[in-house]
C-alpha cells in the first residue's frame, strides 16, 4: 500500500450554517464569492443575515473555485443557483466569477465584511491574504477611507506560511502555537521571501535550531514586514485582521507587539471566521446592490 | 478615499498616492494624457465613483515605469503631479 503523504500546509476547509433560517421564506437570497491565490469563499446571506459559508482551498481555474465554494455553502441546503437573487464576486479571481452579477475589489469587502463582524468601532483592517497583504482604514460604515496594498511578492503572507509548514513538517494550524514555545524569541529571519524561506529553513536546523525557534524567527519577520506596511498607515482603533492568517497568533501576536496596538479577537464561540470577511462583505454588497435594483425597478 | 498603490521591496517604498475624491468632481482627467507609460485609468469605483486609478499590470513595477521622469540626478517636477490641477496626485519616492 503506497504511504500517505502528510501535507502539513493543509488547513481545514470549513462548512457552517444557520439551521435555524428556512431561507425558503426570505424575500431576497444574495452571495459573496471570494476567489483568492489560495482559499476561496462562499457566503450567502437571507434577507441579509447570514445564513450559511464555505471555505476552500482554490484549485487551478478561478471559475471551477467559485463555483465549488458556493456549491459547498448550498450543500444540504436544497438551494440551487437559481435561488440565488445577485452575487458578487471578489478577491483576485473576481473577474472570473462567471455568474456574479457584479465584481468589487476585495478592499472594499473586507472592510464592509470586518465592520459585520466586529461593528461600527473597527477603523483599521489589516488583510493577510494568500499572497499579498492589505491595509485598510475605514468608516463607521465600512466605506473605505485609505488603503495601501503590498502585492510585490509572496513574503508575510498565507502561502509564505504554508511553505514553512510543509519544510519543517508542522501542520500549519499548530504554528501560531508552537512559535511561543521557545526559551527566547530570535532574531527574525533575514529573508521571509516564499523562494528562499526553505532553504533558510533548512540551513537554521542543521545550524542546531530547533523546529520552534525556526517557527517563531519566521513569525516574527512575517509580522515585522507587514507591520511596517501597517505603520505606514498609522493605525486607529479598532483594529482587525483579516484572512487565513488572523487565526496565527504566532503572527498576530508579534505584529500587536510591534505597532504597540492589539487587535479585536472574535468571541470564542462565535460562528464568524475571518478568513470569511472578503465574501461576507461582497455578500453584503449583493445584499444592498440587489435592493437598489428592487427599488428601482418598483419605481419604473 | 485615498488610494495607495505600489510597494515596498529592498530597495525602497514605491507608492503612488491619489485622493480620489478629488477624482470625483474632476473635469479635465488630465493624469490620463499627462503620463507617457500610461499609468493612469479612468474607472467607477466600488462606489461607483468615477476616479482615476494606477493600471493594474503597472503597480508592480512602478519604480520601473516612472524611471524615466525620474533621472538618477534628481528631478524638479512629474507630468502626473504638474498636470492634475485639483491636485490629487503624490509619489512616495
Ligand atoms: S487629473 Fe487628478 S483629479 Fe483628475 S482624474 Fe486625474 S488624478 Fe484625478
Ligand atoms: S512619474 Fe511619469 S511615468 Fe510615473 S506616473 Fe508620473 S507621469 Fe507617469
Amino acid at each position: 500500500m503506497p504511504e500517505e503523504t502528510k501535507e502539513f500546509w493543509r488547513w481545514s476547509e470549513k462548512v457552517w450554517r444557520d439551521e435555524s433560517i428556512d431561507w425558503r421564506g426570505s424575500r431576497a437570497i444574495t452571495a459573496g464569492i471570494d476567489v483568492g491565490s489560495v482559499s476561496s469563499q462562499a457566503v450567502i446571506l437571507a434577507d441579509g443575515r447570514l445564513y450559511a459559508y464555505h471555505s476552500t482551498r482554490t484549485g487551478s481555474n478561478s471559475p471551477d473555485s467559485a463555483r465549488k465554494a458556493l456549491n459547498g455553502a448550498m450543500a444540504g441546503a436544497d438551494m440551487s443557483q437559481e435561488d440565488i437573487r445577485y452575487v458578487v464576486g471578489t478577491g483576485y479571481g473576481r473577474v472570473n466569477v462567471p455568474f456574479a452579477n457584479r465584481a468589487i475589489t476585495e478592499i472594499a469587502c473586507h472592510a464592509r465584511g470586518a465592520n459585520y463582524m466586529v461593528g461600527p468601532s473597527v477603523k483599521t483592517i489589516l488583510d493577510m491574504g494568500g499572497q499579498d497583504c492589505k491595509v485598510i482604514r475605514c468608516d463607521e460604515k465600512g466605506k473605505v477611507q485609505n488603503f495601501i496594498m503590498n502585492d510585490k511578492c509572496a513574503a508575510g503572507t498565507g502561502r509564505g506560511m504554508e511553505v514553512i509548514a510543509d519544510a519543517l513538517g508542522v501542520p500549519i494550524e499548530d504554528i501560531g502555537r508552537r512559535s511561543f514555545e521557545i526559551d527566547e524569541e530570535p532574531p527574525p529571519v533575514s529573508n521571509v521571501c516564499t523562494v528562499f524561506a526553505k532553504s533558510e529553513a533548512t540551513g537554521l536546523l542543521k545550524a542546531g535550531w530547533s523546529v520552534n525557534r525556526v517557527l517563531a524567527s519566521y513569525c516574527a519577520a512575517m509580522a515585522e514586514r507587514v507591520s511596517s506596511l501597517i505603520e505606514r498607515m498609522s493605525v486607529e482603533p479598532d483594529f482587525f485582521i483579516t484572512g487565513g492568517i488572523a487565526k496565527n497568533e504566532g503572527v498576530v501576536r508579534r505584529i500587536e507587539r510591534i505597532i504597540g496596538i492589539e487587535a479585536v479577537r472574535l468571541p470564542a464561540d462565535t460562528v464568524l471566521d475571518p478568513q470569511i470577511a472578503g465574501a461576507l462583505g461582497a455578500a453584503l454588497f449583493a445584499h444592498a446592490l440587489l435592493k437598489k435594483e428592487q427599488k428601482a425597478s418598483a419605481q419604473a | 478615499m485615498i488610494a495607495n498603490y505600489g510597494y515596498q521591496d529592498g530597495s525602497g517604498e514605491y507608492y503612488i498616492t491619489i485622493d480620489t475624491d478629488r477624482c470625483i468632481e474632476c473635469e479635465g482627467r488630465w493624469c490620463v494624457g499627462a503620463c507617457p507609460q500610461s499609468l493612469f485609468v479612468i474607472e467607477a469605483d466600488d462606489y461607483d465613483d468615477e476616479v482615476a486609478t494606477i493600471a493594474e499590470g503597472a503597480r508592480k513595477k512602478l519604480k520601473e515605469k516612472c524611471a524615466a521622469c525620474k533621472p538618477a540626478g534628481g528631478h524638479e517636477s512629474l507630468p502626473c503631479i504638474d498636470a492634475c490641477r485639483p491636485g490629487a496626485i503624490s509619489h512616495s519616492w
